[in-house]
């Protein structure tokens, strides 16, 4: 393997690592905005597809490129589109007992 | 200008926006900072996408007219589609929809891989090869995997397993031509073996067509109720799918990115599986319900239901000092949340305390019924996991069942049902129970719910929406 793909691994490595540990501590009612939070973040992908478009030099290569482009978009900002709309609605309304939000991790509770 | 200075500067915009993607998913640990964590994470995304197009307008050769109609085309058509879908799409069928923006981010990176293989072809180096058919393989299963998962939560697709014809031996088929297809495209890379162009098009294409059929064939057999774990792994999927793209245009943000969302997906799907207790393979393999251990196993129930009319209800709700709603799909696709919202104000105006009951699986994604209740603007505080409420059901004088079924089943505590074994909400231990239900007919595991036969329980047969109405009226003329 040549020294570029094997420095790329370890970012990828790395990556997953950091992955596990920032994830692992979201509480479990955030887990549908999170999925949603991630599955926009991949479509970075978008970025790739800019990449071939920019390669590309015969029909076939401009057609994938292009539905590549489509969809990568679609991702990205459906994506945080959909993510800000469910967010927004858990910022609403708790106003007064702030405090109690973290009740996960060992609010007493009555 | 010199290409090279402008492309370290590229570089590390790349690297800031993969750092964005990492800090905003940290900041959606809390409701609080959640909304900014994802904004964060949009913003690295700008970063990211901007400092592309950059690299691609000033490195030699520029950006061709064609070239940028396509990128600017595709993301107007792409960009405008995701944006009214997002916009317009309703609370209950989240779900779905971020299935089918998995779907086309996985399309995405399949294409890229395709078209990278397409110009790599003959010659194109070993390890490249590799990340090349793998990230083309996984995209395409990811494809038609989650076009599917949205599918069967839309209803476009029965929900219940669906069993192909030669059932698990036609996903085994489709994988080993997959992984056989993979393995002499890598050893023709190798130079092992000697591969014509037209051959190794050809086996890419098979590799390509066995992952899109594969991807159908996997998903199919799972029943409704495991979808949110099937979104995860393939959302998970998607991401590896994107590293590997990444890896073949050597992008550290493809990677990094791509390995976040890959490790994300991963512990997602565990947790998930974990609220079931089933593991990811269990789930994989065999249909919930279907099947012959789900046939015989319990036909308790069903005999004696004591059926209860709403004023009797809001006289119980009324004078009660406490009361758990506990709210479950049915509550979602009526779209009862407001109503239920309302019902609970008015008990609280009266003095009754209302906490609601969260099931992890409640809905059809973890965390699916805090967001729509959240979207009620129920107070977040009253939302409660399942392990913090369960011990409160021996102190509470009536647990409102809405619309949720196999997450209260008793049965579950036995061996021998097909949910044993699943954690519950322990609402048999409630004084008096209230079923709102609109007919005796089975949750997703497709059994008898044993809590409807116990003598506690009174069962208000009518939609969620116009249930809760009847028993607001109620209350209120009291």
């Amino acid at each position: 393997m040549s020294q570029e793909l094997l420095t790329s691994l370890a970012i990828f490595t790395l990556a997953i690592l950091v992955g596990f540990e920032v994830i692992s501590k979201v509480p479990a009612t955030l887990h549908t905005p999170l999925m949603s939070g991630a599955n926009s973040i991949h479509g970075i992908v978008i970025v790739g597809a800019m990449i071939i478009a920019s390669e590309a030099d015969n029909p076939v290569s401009y057609l994938l490129a292009f539905i590549a482009m489509v969809f990568g978009s679609m991702n990205v900002v459906g994506g945080y589109v959909v993510t800000d709309r469910m967010l927004q609605m858990f910022r609403k309304k708790p106003t007064a007992p702030k405090a109690t939000t973290e009740s996960a991790d060992g609010a007493p509770g009555a | 200008m010199s290409p090279e200075w402008i492309y370290t500067f590229v570089y590390i915009a790349w690297l800031a926006g993969a750092s964005c993607f990492v800090l905003g998913l940290h900041r959606m640990n809390s409701p609080a900072t959640g909304r900014s964590g994802n904004q964060l994470s949009a913003a690295g995304m700008v970063i990211a996408v901007v400092a592309t197009f950059v690299y691609l307008v000033t490195r030699e050769g520029g950006l061709s007219g064609t070239a940028l109609a396509i990128i600017f085309v595709g993301f107007l058509i792409g960009g405008g589609a995701g944006l009214y879908t997002a916009r317009s799409v309703k609370m209950t069928a989240m779900p779905q929809l971020v299935s089918l923006f998995n779907a086309v981010g996985g399309g995405a990176a399949a294409l890229v891989a395709i078209d990278d293989f397409i110009r790599l072809n003959s010659g194109a180096p070993l390890d490249t090869t590799i990340f090349v058919v793998l990230g083309a393989l996984i995209g395409s299963v990811t494809f038609t995997g989650s076009l599917i998962a949205g599918g069967k939560l839309q209803g476009l697709i029965a929900g219940k397993p669906i069993y192909v014809p030669g059932g698990q031996l036609v996903t085994i088929a489709l994988a080993v031509v997959a992984v056989l297809g993979t393995a002499t495209l890598i050893l023709g890379a190798a130079g092992t073996l000697n591969l014509d162009s037209t051959v190794t098009l050809g086996l890419l294409g098979l590799v390509v067509l066995s992952g899109l059929i594969f991807g159908i064939t996997m998903v199919l057999p799972i029943g409704g109720a495991d979808m949110p774990v099937v979104i995860s792994l393939l959302n998970s999927f998607t991401g590896t799918a994107a590293a590997m793209a990444g890896f073949v245009l050597g992008n550290p943000v493809l990677i990094i990115s791509g390995a976040l969302v890959g490790a994300s997906g991963a512990i997602l799907t565990k947790l998930m599986a974990d609220a079931m207790n089933r593991s990811v393979l269990n789930i994989m393999v065999g249909g919930f319900g279907g099947g012959d251990e789900a046939a015989g196993a319990v036909a308790a129930g069903g005999a004696s239901v004591r059926e209860i009319g709403p004023d009797d209800v809001a006289i119980q709700l009324a004078y009660a000092q406490s009361v758990i709603i506990v709210p479950g799909y049915g509550l979602a696709v009526a779209q009862a949340q407001h109503a239920v919202r309302e019902l609970a104000e008015l008990l609280e105006a009266r003095g009754v305390d209302v906490k609601y009951a969260i099931h992890p699986v409640a809905g059809r994604m973890p965390g699916h019924m805090n967001v729509l209740l959240a979207e009620a603007n129920v107070p977040y505080p009253q939302l409660k996991e399942m392990e913090e409420i369960n011990p409160e059901f021996d102190r509470c004088d009536v647990a409102l069942v809405i619309g949720a079924n196999d997450v209260t089943n008793p049965a579950a505590r036995r061996p021998g049902s097909p949910v044993s074994g699943m954690p519950i909400l322990d609402v048999d231990h409630a004084k008096s129970i209230v079923v709102i239900k609109r007919s005796m007919g089975r949750g997703y595991a497709g059994i008898d719910n044993e809590l409807y036969g116990d003598p506690k329980t009174g069962m208000l047969f009518a939609d969620a929406k116009d249930g809760l109405a009847a028993l607001t009226a109620a209350v209120k003329a009291l």
